[in-house]
Order: structure tokens, then sequence, then C-alpha cells
């Protein structure tokens, strides 16, 4: 706006220049009124409800958000209890676990599915079908086929293999793993989806490059594929990683935090504070803490994929 | 037919004529396929043994469970659980089955689907066709909004409704899918606007047609496949949901999966395994159909969501 | 016999479409051959069979003597490259040059030894360092020509490598892989359906449609003699003027009556009898004025339609009935509705069989 500067006598000749405030609610209107929805969920949901679990999360809040500013305490308590810090270790073992073997689960499975083989479809149709389904109902069957006296333990026993034991989801020190196999069942076949997706991307006469050269072919993925697919494996990764932060209803199905407090999570804890525990101020820290924990994952990303400017092709 | 190129062992090596020839013999069966196929299978199985397991036991009686085995097939198969499920099983409180929350979910998902639909496909049109200052910022905001736990925001939230008095409502549930799919479904049809050719919207404007006259006579005519992977997408996200029924629904509202989640760990007495599988599989029913029927098309939905803008 | 590769009967479906059927080829040692042809013929199928990335269906290849028809891409002696470049993106160019190499094991100071032969050769020498990303179009190409160099093969086999590029850069790379065949002295398959590409660069060429070869022949014979009528119309660029009449003896009539003395033609057979033909002339063997007065066939034309390009001008006009169209020299002033004297240098036309197609 350099002819702001401009004399006013000449402010005459400026009127059919719109203005700045013109120009913002004048110019385009529908399309503007049209994207009000999407305005108002950035700025009141997004920004604001962020910012307002944030602030509140300094406060002493009990059974109704107040003002009254503690500072760090909500923290320190948070971190004071048991069941908070076993949920955050929860949340790393199961998560860690989660993410490397549903990455390598799905990239082996969309290597397979990818070598020209007979009935890729009805194979990749079972390998996605628990994806369609919720977690409730995926917690709820892995629940039975882990019942320790009718599910799998109790049929095999039953058999004559006397020894066998599969009592996971009643024993604090592998409730984790109960929650992989159902977790892993429910997530593999979307990330194979992905890989697959990755896989197919590859140009093909690279392979035919590296056939012509002589590399076997678990090196060319190894060394060629693998490197290519650097961006459907950070989205795969971003992706997974947030959902297995959120990770609440699959453990309210399977478990409900049990036995004991062994398989409590972040998410399970913060609702419970929030709407049952009376004690909100907890619970939003908590969330603030889980908030935390995603721009951890997201930050790293987001500047590998828009910060290096121009380093994408 | 490949077998009658191959050289017979032992034979001398005439000139020419016994020279590898055609198609280079292949045995049908060799480790490496032998390998592919039985780990495929062996996959396939730990996928399949729950929608085995979940059938097979809703239709066996509570004594064939207790002293048959989990991977047996039902003696004599009865839907009684399945009736059971649906009309009768206890919640903690009360015993009218799964029937309400299958409605409720119907009536939780239809209008939400449209609602968010129209709304992020309007968003998308808006974005591409009609950028306004700051449109591309408040769109990577959303973008970055949906990777935030739904935990953080809940609390002020179920405030907000209250303060408009929809809380514990049908309305709440719905406002709520239509914020947290907005984010997924703008970036889909955005996408989706911005690879179609920019000279018929051009040319429409050219023509003086307005905002909205191109959106409906124009843009929604050719988005019929973003439609149907943005409907697939929808209904089975909507359908699955656990937490913002909970939260927002309010008691008479629950939709199935919550009720379905009442009825398995929460109900009194002895638990009736046959009925809680019947109730695990009528949940599921309606994802499921969607799966199958949509095909391909749910798997477009899916990597769709995989796509960054 | 100095053949270096040799196709015999090479046969190759996909499923139930057969894409070559009974193909023969035969290439001398250091030959440079051009696969020419529309799209979807089977260029690509046929190269992809003899570098072994495709298992053929039926047939023998054999190259430099050695029957190759079973084994794997790498031990055939041969080396590839591709329209897409096919580089390894993640790896620098040395890396990508030499990657084959280390995987074979070789020894280092070998390895050192080929890359730099072959960067020299290239002249990509100062962008060894370099990621594919940060290169140009051509410089990529000359890497993946590079790749193939390295593995010291008899044999380089070409697919469209430089479609990818523009026009300048084309021609430019067109000269070098002409260099380096004179240089190199290696066999060449290359595979285009760009026809100066074939014309400039090929010993012979080989035309085909449909998987079938329709012609193999040096450039001068295909581009003057052609086969049949498919070569004569998919060679030169405006293509062959083709008036279709019926043949008796040394007269060819045209459909609308007009009489051609065909005397001066070099008949490969001879029909007794009138037989539908077709008989074609090159824009290039029209002539005009004095020129057109020696010439066994001449007649009054009008000019319809004139391309001035620069270094030469094609006219558009009609002569028995059919749109013809010629080029002369841009010195010679035309002008539309203007009628001239045009002359068909009958010697180097070309007379086709309407039925068969074949050349007469
Ligand atoms: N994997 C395949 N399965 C089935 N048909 C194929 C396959 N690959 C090629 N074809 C068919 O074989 C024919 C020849 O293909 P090819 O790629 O050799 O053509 P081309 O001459 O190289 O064409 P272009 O100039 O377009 O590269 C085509 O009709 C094509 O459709
Ligand atoms: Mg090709």
């Amino acid at each position: 706006m350099a002819d702001t500067a401009a004399p006013l006598a000449m402010g005459a000749e400026r009127v059919d220049r719109p203005g700045l405030l013109q120009r913002i609610f004048l110019h385009n209107v529908p399309a503007k009124i049209a994207a009000l929805p999407m305005v108002a969920t950035v700025l009141v949901v997004f920004v604001g409800c962020v910012a307002w679990t944030i602030y509140y999360s300094f406060t002493n809040s009990k059974l109704l958000p107040t003002g009254k500013f503690v500072g760090f305490d909500q923290y320190e308590r948070l971190f004071a209890t048991s069941r908070w810090n076993v949920s955050v270790w929860n949340l790393i073992a199961y998560g860690s676990m989660s993410l490397v073997f549903t990455l390598v689960i799905g990239f082996i499975l969309a290597v397979l599915i990818d070598q020209k083989i007979r009935f890729e479809s009805a194979f990749r149709t079972i390998m996605l079908y628990p994806f369609a389904l919720s977690f409730i109902v995926t917690g709820l069957v892995w629940q039975w086929i882990m019942n320790p006296t009718l599910g799998l333990q109790g049929t095999l026993r039953g058999l004559g293999w006397t020894g066998f034991t599969f009592d996971w989801i009643a024993n604090p020190r592998m409730v984790l793993f109960a929650l992989l196999i159902a977790g892993l069942w429910h997530g593999t076949g979307f990330c194979m989806v992905l890989m697959l997706a990755g896989l197919r991307g590859v140009d093909e006469e690279v392979w035919k490059a590296a056939r012509i050269d002589g590399i076997p072919t678990w090196r060319t993925y190894v060394s060629i594929v693998i490197p290519m697919m650097r961006g459907v494996l950070v989205t795969a990764v971003v992706i997974i990683g947030s959902g297995i932060v959120r990770l609440y209803d699959l453990v309210v199905a399977l478990t409900n935090g049990g036995p004991g407090i062994s398989s409590e999570v972040p998410a399970k804890y913060v609702f419970n504070y929030m709407f049952s525990g009376g004690n909100i101020g907890q619970g939003l820290a908590g969330a603030t803490m889980m908030l935390l924990t995603v721009l951890i994952i997201m930050i790293p990303w987001a500047y590998l994929e828009f910060g290096g400017k121009g380093r994408r092709t | 037919m490949s077998m009658t190129a191959t050289i017979p062992a032992g034979t001398p090596m005439a000139a020419g004529a016994n020279e590898p020839r055609g198609q280079r013999p292949k045995p049908f069966f060799t480790p490496k396929k032998i390998m592919l196929y039985t780990v495929l299978v062996f996959f396939s199985l730990y996928y399949l043994f729950p929608l085995y397991v979940m059938l097979t036991t809703s239709l066996k009686t509570m004594p064939e469970i207790r002293f048959g085995n989990i991977f047996a097939l039902p003696t004599a198969p009865s839907f009684d659980a399945w009736f059971k499920a649906w009309s009768s099983a206890c919640t903690g409180l009360t015993c009218n089955g799964l029937a309400p929350g299958f409605w409720n979910s119907v009536k939780i998902t239809i209008p939400s689907t449209i609602v968010s639909i129209f709304i992020a496909a309007v968003n998308g049109y808006a974005l591409v066709n009609w950028r306004f200052k700051g449109s591309e910022i408040f769109f990577s905001i959303l973008i970055f909004g949906s990777f935030i736990p739904y935990q953080v925001m809940l609390y002020p939230l179920v405030m907000i409704t209250r303060e408009l008095g929809i809380f514990g409502s049908l309305q709440a549930v719905i406002l709520i899918h239509t914020i947290f799919g907005m984010p997924i479904l703008t970036l889909l049809f955005r996408n989706y606007f911005a690879s179609l050719p920019q000279e018929l919207f051009k040319a429409a404007r050219v023509d003086g047609a307005g905002f909205w006259r191109i959106f409906f006579e124009i843009m929604l005519p050719m988005s019929l496949p973003i439609f149907v992977v943005a409907l697939i997408l929808q209904i089975t996200g909507i359908w699955n949901d656990f937490l913002f029924g909970v939260v927002f629904a309010g008691n008479v509202n629950y939709p199935m999966t919550v009720q379905l989640n009442n009825i398995v760990n929460s109900a009194q007495g002895t638990p009736e395994y046959n009925v809680n599988m019947a109730a695990t599989v009528l949940t599921g029913l309606v994802p499921l159909t969607v799966y199958f029927v949509s095909g391909k098309w749910f798997v477009r939905g899916v990597a769709a969501g995989a796509v960054k803008g | 016999m100095q053949q270096s590769v040799s196709i015999r009967d090479l046969t190759l479906n996909f499923g139930s479409v057969k894409v070559l059927e009974h193909l023969n080829l035969d290439i001398a040692q250091g030959e440079f051959i051009v696969l020419l042809g529309p799209s979807g013929c089977g260029k690509s199928t046929l190269l992809n069979c003899i570098a072994g990335l495709l298992d053929v269906s039926d047939g023998q290849i054999f190259i430099s003597g050695k029957n190759v028809t079973w084994l794997e891409p790498k031990d055939r002696g041969i080396g590839m490259v591709f329209q897409s470049y096919a580089l390894y993106p993640q790896m620098t160019v040395e890396k990508n040059l030499s990657f084959g190499l280390r995987v074979a094991g070789m020894p280092k100071a070998e390895i050192d030894q080929r890359v730099a032969r072959a960067a020299e050769i290239l002249q990509i020498q100062p962008l060894l360092q370099r990621k594919p990303a940060n290169l140009s179009g051509g410089q990529r190409q000359r890497v993946a020509i590079g790749r193939a160099l390295v593995r010291d093969v008899d044999v380089f086999l070409f697919d469209e490598p430089l479609s990818n590029l523009d026009a300048k850069l084309r021609s430019d790379l067109r000269v070098e892989i002409k260099r380096l065949h004179q240089r190199l002295k290696n066999t060449m398959i290359y595979v285009t359906h760009d026809q100066i590409e074939a014309l400039t660069l090929a010993d012979r060429i080989a035309i085909m449609k449909n998987g079938v070869i329709q012609q193999l022949a040096d450039p001068a014979t295909i581009y003057n003699k052609p086969v049949n009528l498919y070569v004569a119309g998919f060679i030169g660029s405006p293509s062959m003027n083709f008036i279709p009449g019926t043949l008796d003896g040394e007269t060819f009539t045209a459909n609308d009556g007009t009489r051609i003395p065909v005397g001066a033609y070099d008949f490969v057979t001879r029909l007794s009898g009138a037989t539908k033909s077709v008989l074609g002339v090159r824009p290039e063997h029209i002539l005009l004025g004095d020129a057109a007065r020696n010439m066994p066939f001449q007649t009054q034309a009008e000019i319809e339609i004139v391309e001035p390009m620069g270094s030469e001008t094609l006219a558009w006009t009609k002569v028995a009935g059919v749109p013809v169209t010629f080029r002369c020299s841009s010195d010679i002033p035309l002008h539309v509705g203007e009628k001239v004297t045009v002359g068909f240098d009958i010697a180097r036309g070309s007379l086709f069989n309407a039925e068969s197609e074949a050349r007469l």
C-alpha cells in the first residue's frame, strides 16, 4: 500500500481502488461465506479449543473449569501418579512395538502381494477387511479368542496340550502383547495398502535396470526401492504414529485397562479424569502431554516435507 | 507344455536341436513360491480366524461353547443368540438389545455423512477455485489439526455444545462428526477438484456463472467418484466411532458401538458368549457390507487418506 | 559367422494376445539396427526379449554365438538404456555407474577404472558426485548410457532413449550416440518411433507393424524402395503421394482417367493384364517448370496451398483427381491459384499392388 502516503488532495482518485477492509470483506464474498464452516472449525476448534485446554491445564480446575492459576502443579501431580506413569510407559512400549511391527509386516505383505501372485485381490481383501471394523469389535473378538478358559488356551488344553498357555489378557506382564495382536490384526492391512501403493509407484524401468545390472531382488528392495519409497514410509509413520497416541477404544473393549492398571493408556487416563474422575485439571494436563507427543512426531515430518524447500521432485 | 522344451537328462547335446528354445522351463513348485504362498496363507489365517470364531460362536448354544472347542463348527447352528442380541440382550440397566443402538447409529450416520460431505465439498471447491487471502493457511491448520488427539479438544467442545444447548443430543454428535471429518474430506475434495481441468471453471466464469451455480451445475456432476470415496470413508468411520458417541450423544442416543461394549463389558451375571459374538457380528455387519460391496473404492478411500496435500 | 545377435522364430504371447509371431532377425557384429514402428507394434517387447526381461514363448535368441534364450539378463552380455533413464535416485552418479559392478564383487581398482573411462567417454566427470535429481534430462540420459558402458558388453539396447528430451537436446544427443557407436563399434539395437532418428542413426532399419517386421534394409533402400504401401506411407514427412488406379503393361491409368506412362519404372515383378494398383511419388520427386518437361509424365496443376518452410516450400495441388504435395526450392515464387507444370520422376517412384499392397 505505497499509495497511502500520497497527499490527501489526490484521495478522490483513489475511490475506485478497493481499500484493505473492502478487499477482506467484499471481495469473493460467496467463497468466504462458503468457507465459513472451515474457518470457524479452524479458529474455534483447532486453535481455540487447543489453546483453552493448554491454558486450563495450568489451573486447579476440579469439577468445573476455574481460573485459578497454579503453574505446573497439575503436571507435577500427573507425573507423581503411578497410573499416569504406567499409561505413558505402556504407550511407549506398545507404540514402538506396534509401529515397528505394523511397518515391517505391512511392507513384507505388500512385497509378497506384489510378486504377481494368483488370487491377489482375494488376499488383499482378506488382509484389509479388519480395518473396516471398529476397534470395539476388534477388541471384543480378541477378548473372546484370548479368553483363558474357553478361548484358544482352553481349547488347546482340552485337546490334550495341557501345557499350552495363552492368558495374555489376564497377565499384567503380557497384556500389552494381547493388545498388540489385536492392534496388528486391525491395522497391518492398511499399512500393506499404503506400502503396495508405494511399491507400485516405483518406475518399472528401474526394476529392469537393476535386473540387467544383475542386482539380486532383496538387494534391489533394500538399496533402491525402500529409499525411493521415503515419502510413503514417512506418511505411514505419521498416520500410524498419531493413531497410536489416540489409542483408546481398543483398550476399552479388550481389557478396559486391566488387569489392574496394567494396560492403561494416556487417552483413557485423560478421559476418565475429565468425565468421571471429577478432576478436570488433571485430564487437561494429560491431554496437553498427548498433544506434545504428537507434535514431537509431527514437527520433524512437517519440516522434512515442507521445510526443506524444493527438495522434492 | 513347457516340458517338451527341456533337455532330457543324459541326452548328448546334438547341435542346435536340443539347445534352449522357447519358454524357460519353470518348475511349478519352486521353494520360493512355496515360501511365498505359505506366508500369505499363514497371514490370511490370522486375519480370517477372528471372523470365523465370531460367526461360529454366535451360532452355538452356551453348553456347546462351554464344553466344545473354539475351532469347532456349530453342531446345530441356530440364530437364537442373534435374536437375543438384537432385541433383548442386557446392558447394565436395560434389556432392549442392540436394536436401539442400531437405529441410533443410523440416525447419527446418515445426517453426519451428508452434512460433513457437503461442507467438505464446498470447502474443497472454494480452496481450489476461489482462493482468498489466508485460505491456504486455514487449510494447513485444518490438516495439521487432524493429527491432534481428540482428547485435547474434547472438554472445550463439551462446554461449547452445552452452551449451544445441544449436549447429549443427536445434533451434538452430528456437529462433532462434521468437525472432525472436515480435514480429511476437505483434503480429498480439494485434491480432486484440483485434478479437474481448470478450463471448465474458467469457461463457466466467462459465461457469467457464479460461485454456487458453478458448484452445483459444473463441479458436482463431475464429482461422482470422489463422492463415492467420501461416502465409504464417512459411513464406516462414523459407524465405527465410539468416543464421540459416548461423550456427546447422551444415554438415550448411544450408537451401536457403545451399546455393544456395554452389553459385552458391563453386563451382569454369567456372560453369554454366543450373544456377545452375535452382537459383535451385528455391529460389524454394516461396515463389512460397505467394505465388500465397495471393493476397490474402499481401497481408494483408504489410500486417499494417506495422500498428503 | 559374424552374427552378433540372432533371433530365430521368436514368438511372444501375453496370455492369449500374440505380440510377436515367428520373428527372425540377424544382426551383424558392430551393426546399428533401429527398430521403427508405430506405438504398440511390439518394439519394446522385442527389445525386452533380447534383454531377457521377458521370457519368450517360443523361439531362440543367440548373442555372440551363444544361445541365451534361458539366461538371466546380467549373463547375456548386454547393456540397456531406458526412456525414463531409470537411474537410482538416491545414489550419486558414480554410485549409479558402479552399483552393478560392486554387487558383482568386482575389485575396486577395476571399478574405478571403468567408471573413469565411461565418464571420460560421455564427458560427465564433473557430475560424478551429483544425484540424478540435480541433473538435466540430457545429463541423466548420458549417465544412463554410462551405466550400460561400464558393463563392458557386446550389445547395447536402447528403448526410446531420447523421447523424454526436447527437440534441441534430442538432436545433440543423437549425434553423440552416433559418435559413441563409431568409437566403440559395439552392436546397437535402438528402438524409436522418430523416423529422423532412425534414418540418421541406422545402418539398417527394421520397420515393424503388429509384431511383424515389414522391411529390414538400409535407410536409403527403405526410403527409396519401400517394399509395401505401409512402409512407403510410414517413412517420409510429408508422406508419399498415392494415386490409385490401374496398371496395364507400362501404362498406369488413374481412377479419373489420367494416363501416366511408367516405362521408366524399375519393376520388381511384372504383371500381365490390368491390375488395380497404386502409384506413389515422394513430394521431392515432383518437379516444376523446365525440369518437369524432361519427365515421362507432366501436367498442368493449380496451386491450392503454399507452406513456406524456410529452406524449401511445400505446395498442395491436385493431380489426377487426388490431392498431391510437392516440395521445391524456396527460390521459386509460388502463388495460390497459379497454374504450374508439374512432372513426375517415375524412375524414382513406387508402384504397389492395390490388393496385396506389395511393391511391383
Ligand atoms: N504386460 C503386458 N500384458 C499384456 N499386453 C502387453 C503387455 N505389455 C505390452 N503389451 C501389449 O503388447 C503390444 C506391444 O507393446 P510394446 O510395449 O512392445 O509396444 P511398443 O512398440 O514398444 O510401443 P511404444 O512405441 O508405445 O513404446 C501392445 O499392444 C501392448 O498392449
Ligand atoms: Mg515401447
